[in-house]
């Protein structure tokens, strides 16, 4: 249905030019073609290198391994699997997300200490994730339904690897309940349409956070992923570092992982 | 059975030979209990400061996707407590798992239940009590098990070869029950006694916002009843074992930031039959104030109907309160603040348990139990002195 609407849409654009589009549909129809040409990676793989520093420039590290499954629905959005390799006291450790549009989100946490595993409030949208510079929503599936946009300029990409290439700058606003946003800034190139920067505004509107999106690499031709992705805080000074590797696209991940009664074998 | 547990270690040395290399983890960990009061009896020890050390090595071996074998072992070695100076093995198993089901053989942990300041349901292990009475700590059960995850809830299969007996404090330990517990005593109802063949089943599904569980244990109960025994040596408690039946159902609604809880059992075989249950919820406060700290709000209730023949519990008609405080920062500390306290008595337990990352591998843990009012002729009045605090470093590999 979802496909069909925006098949329309882009019908209509194409064979309309002179029709006035107004900055929320244009906003709106940018990150639709941004989410069309992300489709159909299946399911994926990765290690995740995660560093955080604070202003003194001291360091901590966590290692995780993240599996996604990729869903393309009207109600539900991707579902992932973040699974501890560091710290030792937290190794085991699993968390599983089932994202909605309408309903909240699903979450289980597994404790391997007590073998226990434990469905958590997903209210929890705007906290930390580890101690990290992201909150939880930062992490979860950027599922197209959860915000309304806004198009606001184009403008050149900001990364120094797309200062070539010119952005769209876009606007959004989270519809989901509990976030920490009023708002968000995003830059999208024209070529590859892929976010190279977003700006997060807290609750009182404040430019609180950036994330910047860098070495990018595509795989299978047309599945494009950053491997880096950077967040400052503005307000603290602190900064988180993650590095992606050994990134696999249609990696044909046993679905059944994605279970909370599945959680207790993963180690 | 530890025989089996050393054929499983020398198979998996002989086969990781070939192939897949093992993973070793665990940690050791060095812990201090203070008592601040004088014991109440002459046969405990009267030191104020008990140090004890502890290792959990693991052992992970996965020579292809579908197939681990697991070992943790475990021991501790304590200054003035002798049955504290133990060893167990508290896993060494192999898992097979097919995707849409698993099966799992050996020496297992297996959790159960929603709650967090009773475990009620949770019925496969036994509790190591000598490590902390909470009964979090579990020694390790011989099990075979399947779990079939299907599209109408995950079905699991229990078959429970051999029973491992309850850990108690030894003569002169602390904390400490009115009677110390001779386990030479010990006595069955079963004929097989410890070679009984238990069995359970469990379905588990998940309703939209509501997880529920649902499962039978048939077998030796966990529970002892603990017998007042007079013996050449003076009276003690001899632990006797029943046979039970126990049908249990756990249920978690998870509905924004609160959590609604309720574990409840229906018990035959000791005694009356007799149903008891723990409902509650937790609530929290996230970024409280703005800041990056969480703050959880815990209330369970405790209803027990058993009758004086039962194993004892403290359950029977209280009410727990609790505070979670999570910082979020980069050491994960945080703060559990609670007590239980009896409807009927007054008595109160408050407790306390705090965690934080050192640096990279440390870890501090700091847990206290106080007993701030004990009435009088309860069953408890022997804990009135048994306060403990207790102070632990952990260095994980």
């Amino acid at each position: 249905m979802r496909k069909l609407i925006f098949t329309a849409l882009v019908a209509l654009a194409a064979a309309s030019p002179v029709l006035a589009e107004t900055p929320e549909e244009r906003g709106l129809a940018i990150t639709r073609e941004a989410q069309k040409r992300s489709e159909g990676w299946v399911d994926s793989k990765v290690e995740m290198k995660m560093i955080l520093s604070n202003s003194q420039g001291e360091k901590s590290e966590r290692n995780m391994r993240l599996r996604a499954l990729e869903l393309i629905s009207d109600t539900d959005g991707d579902k992932s699997l973040t699974y501890f390799l560091s710290p030792a006291d937290v190794q085991g450790t699993a968390l599983l997300s089932f994202t909605h549009f309408t309903t909240p989100d699903d979450q289980w946490l597994f404790l391997p200490a007590l073998k226990r595993v434990k469905r958590i409030a997903s209210a929890n949208k705007s906290g930390s994730f580890v101690g990290s510079e992201f909150a939880f929503e930062d992490l979860l599936a950027q599922e197209v339904p959860r915000f309304t946009y806004k198009y606001l300029r184009d403008e050149p990409c900001p990364t120094d690897e797309a200062k070539a290439l010119s952005c769209f700058v876009i606007e959004r606003f989270p519809t989901y309940e509990n976030s920490g946003y009023t708002r968000q800034i995003g830059w999208t190139d024209k070529k590859e349409f892929l976010v190279r920067k977003l700006q997060y505004f807290d609750r009182k509107s404040e430019h609180s956070k950036t994330l910047h999106f860098t070495e990018y690499r595509s795989y299978q031709g047309k599945f494009w992923r950053a491997h880096k992705l950077v967040m400052e805080n503005h307000q603290t000074a602190k900064k988180t570092t993650l590095s992606f590797s050994n990134f696999e696209l249609n990696a044909k991940v046993d679905h059944a992982e994605f279970d909370p009664d599945a959680l207790g074998r993963l180690r | 059975m530890r025989g089996a547990a050393l054929v499983i270690l020398a198979m998996a040395w002989t086969a990781a030979a070939q192939s897949a290399p093992i993973e070793v983890s665990g940690y050791i960990a060095a812990e201090i209990r203070i008592f601040p009061a004088e014991p109440k009896f002459a046969r405990q020890h009267e030191n104020a400061f008990s140090p004890s050390l502890a290792l959990q090595p693991e052992l992970r071996w996965k020579p292809n996707d579908g197939n681990t074998l697991t070992i943790i072992a475990f021991a501790r070695v304590d200054t003035h407590d002798s049955e504290r100076t133990h060893w167990d093995i508290r896993e060494a198993n192999w898992l097979y798992n097919a995707g849409d089901w698993d099966f799992r053989i050996g020496l297992g942990k297996v959790f159960w239940g929603v709650a967090e300041s009773r475990h009620l349901v949770d019925i496969i292990n036994q509790s190591d009590l000598v490590e902390s009475l909470d009964e979090e700590d579990k020694l390790g059960q011989p099990l075979a098990n399947l779990n079939v995850i299907t599209g109408i809830g995950t079905w699991s299969a229990f078959v429970l070869p051999y029973f491992r007996e309850r850990t108690f404090a030894s003569p002169n330990g602390r904390p400490g029950l009115p009677l110390p517990v001779n386990e030479n005593l010990v006595t069955f109802e079963s004929s097989d006694k410890e070679r009984h063949i238990d069995y359970a089943l469990r379905w588990q599904e998940r309703l939209g916002d509501i997880d529920v569980g649902l499962s039978h244990f048939h077998g030796t109960g966990r529970e002892p009843r603990l017998i007042p025994t007079m013996t050449p040596s003076g009276p003690v408690f001899a632990p006797h074992y029943d046979q039970i039946d126990q049908t249990g159902l756990d249920l978690q609604a998870t509905l924004d930031a609160w959590l609604l809880k309720l574990e409840a059992i229906v018990r035959s075989g000791q005694g009356d039959t007799f149903f008891a249950a723990t409902a509650g919820f937790e609530y929290t406060l996230y970024q409280l104030f703005e800041s990056t700290y969480d703050l959880g709000l815990i209330a369970e209730y405790h209803h027990d109907g058993r009758d004086s023949t039962a194993p004892f519990t403290v359950f029977n008609n209280d009410v727990m309160a609790g505070t979670r405080l999570a910082l979020n920062d980069q050491d994960d500390t945080a703060l559990l603040i609670g007590a239980i306290f009896d409807v009927e008595s007054q008595t109160t337990l408050a407790t306390a348990e705090f965690s934080t990352r050192l640096t990279d591998g440390w870890k501090l843990e700091m847990e206290g139990r106080f007993f701030p009012y004990v009435a009088n002729a309860s069953p408890e009045s022997n804990s009135e002195r048994e306060h403990t605090f207790e102070l632990r470093v952990l260095r994980y590999f």
